[in-house]
């Protein structure tokens, strides 16, 4: 049983990481067509595990209406929202619009999506910026730094800031095409060197937590 | 003015209303919009993934073209949906296994090619340029891209951050200086992604704003200032309210 539970699964991920990594160093037709039918085959997969994280969320909230415990009733109108999105979603053929004429979803998708998603991360501005106020005090040495740049590009961003600093729009388009640069591409190298690294030991076995626990 | 957009003004208004009335405190009328927030982009994203996925990538391709292979993606999918039975949960193993061994293939020489080689390519740049005509150049300019100032700054930024998270080497003497450099371009970085990003969500809170100045117009029946004016109202009642209730034992 063990074969089955655990080294199969291993070898499955052997084989299939292998190939596709050679697939890269192979420029032939076979390979062009093999990389375009795992892509479509890992979208169609990738659905199935929305499935997953769908049905935990409909778990989750159908236990709090069932047992009435506080605020079940947000829970209601979760539940509602996503039906009847769903209902208008599945009426529409998942078109927001067609032959130019908006539909029910596509309403949904503007007059209730768009506003709520755009209003939830506005308000972010002002928890943004009152934890800058709490936390941004020129401190150390560093935290004077961070401040200044942090200023010097929100200055540089709008024409009021460009006005009272004129320099601070060149200054700020340097700051993050190169210092701001500089930082994110040695992240990327380091993160990437880990990713690869991390990528080998799945492969060959060394790490299996993606199996999951069990006795086997 | 169509009658769907005049009721799409008005529930859009609502809502932002709703999630603005956060500011003022945590109240029922934002957990009401919020939870409609999840309650809809899950909802939206079912039938994207429904019409995507079931429509166009699994029923069309096998229904009009035969393309029987796509059985085989299915089949692996519904082995993931084995996990909600305990007896055979392992089964969703080979699901998992096929997905992590592939997308480990894939990153393996994408990775290196992309964001290893290709970055400490564009890293160690010539400092000098051939002009035609002109011979070999030094550019001073900070401002321009081929600037040879900033392809220096590029290379200490990158070695100096990168050798600041290598900690198999104790950070002292020249290497404790190198460190503290990683630390300046750091904070240089943390405060400039700072910076971008209040200015990218006040951007959307200017877009939200024209949105209610613009639903306050006569032909949509003003939503904005009666709902403003019910908000308002909703969050003083609901106030009072969790004043007077007793406070909950335990």
């Amino acid at each position: 049983m063990i074969l089955l539970r655990r080294q199969l699964p291993l070898f499955i991920t052997l084989v299939t990481g292998l190939t596709m990594a050679t697939q890269y160093y192979v420029p032939h037709p076979v390979s062009e067509e093999l990389l375009t039918s795992v892509t479509k085959w890992l979208q169609i997969i990738g659905g199935f595990a929305l499935v997953l994280g769908v049905t935990s969320l409909f778990h989750v909230h159908a236990v709090k209406i069932r047992r009435q415990e506080a605020g079940w009733g947000y829970s209601g109108v979760l539940y509602a929202g996503m039906l009847g999105t769903i209902a208008v979603g599945l009426w529409a053929n998942g078109k927001e619009s067609i032959d130019g004429v908006m539909t029910a979803f596509g309403w949904a998708y503007s007059y209730m999506m768009v506003p709520l998603q755009g209003t939830m991360f506005a308000i972010l501005a002002f928890f943004i910026a009152s934890a800058a106020y709490r936390s941004f005090r020129a401190r150390s040495r560093e935290a004077a730094v961070l401040l200044a740049a942090a200023v010097i590009v929100m200055m540089g961003r709008v024409p009021l800031g460009e006005y009272i600093l004129p320099l601070s729009g060149d200054v700020s388009q340097w700051i993050l095409n190169v210092l701001n640069a500089s930082v994110r591409r040695a992240i990327l190298i380091g993160v990437s060197l880990g990713a690869v690294a991390l990528s080998f030991k799945i492969i060959f076995g060394v790490e299996r937590s993606y199996l999951g626990g069990g006795k086997e | 003015m169509p009658f769907e957009s005049i009721i799409g003004a008005w529930v859009a208004t609502g809502l932002t209303l709703f999630i603005f009335s956060f500011l003022y405190k945590d109240n029922p009328v934002f957990k009401v919009a919020e939870h409609l927030y999840v309650g809809v982009s899950v909802g939206y994203t079912i039938v994207k993934t429904y019409d995507t996925v079931i429509v166009h990538l699994i029923w069309k391709p096998i229904v009009e073209n035969q393309e029987w292979m796509l059985l085989i993606p299915v089949f692996i999918g519904l082995l993931m949906l084995t996990r909600y039975v305990p007896k055979a949960s392992w089964l969703s193993r080979y699901a998992f296994a096929f997905i992590v061994g592939v997308g480990s293939g894939l990153a393996i020489p994408r990775t290196i090619s992309s964001f290893i080689l290709k970055q400490i390519e564009d890293t160690i740049r010539p400092l000098l340029t051939l002009m035609p005509g002109e011979g070999v150049s030094f550019t001073w300019n900070l401002l321009s891209p081929a600037s040879g100032v900033n392809a220096i700054i590029i290379l200490v930024g990158v070695c100096s951050v990168l050798f600041y998270f290598f900690f198999s080497v104790e950070h002292r003497g020249p290497g404790k200086a190198v460190a503290r450099t990683g630390v300046f371009f750091l904070m240089i970085a943390f405060g400039a992604a700072f910076g971008y990003t209040v200015m990218a969500r006040m951007s959307l809170l200017i877009g939200r704003l024209t949105d209610l100045i613009e639903f306050s117009d006569a032909s949509y029946g003003r939503p904005t200032l009666w709902l403003l004016v019910m908000t308002i109202g909703l969050l003083i009642v609901l106030g009072r309210r969790t004043r007077s209730e007793p406070p909950q034992e335990g």
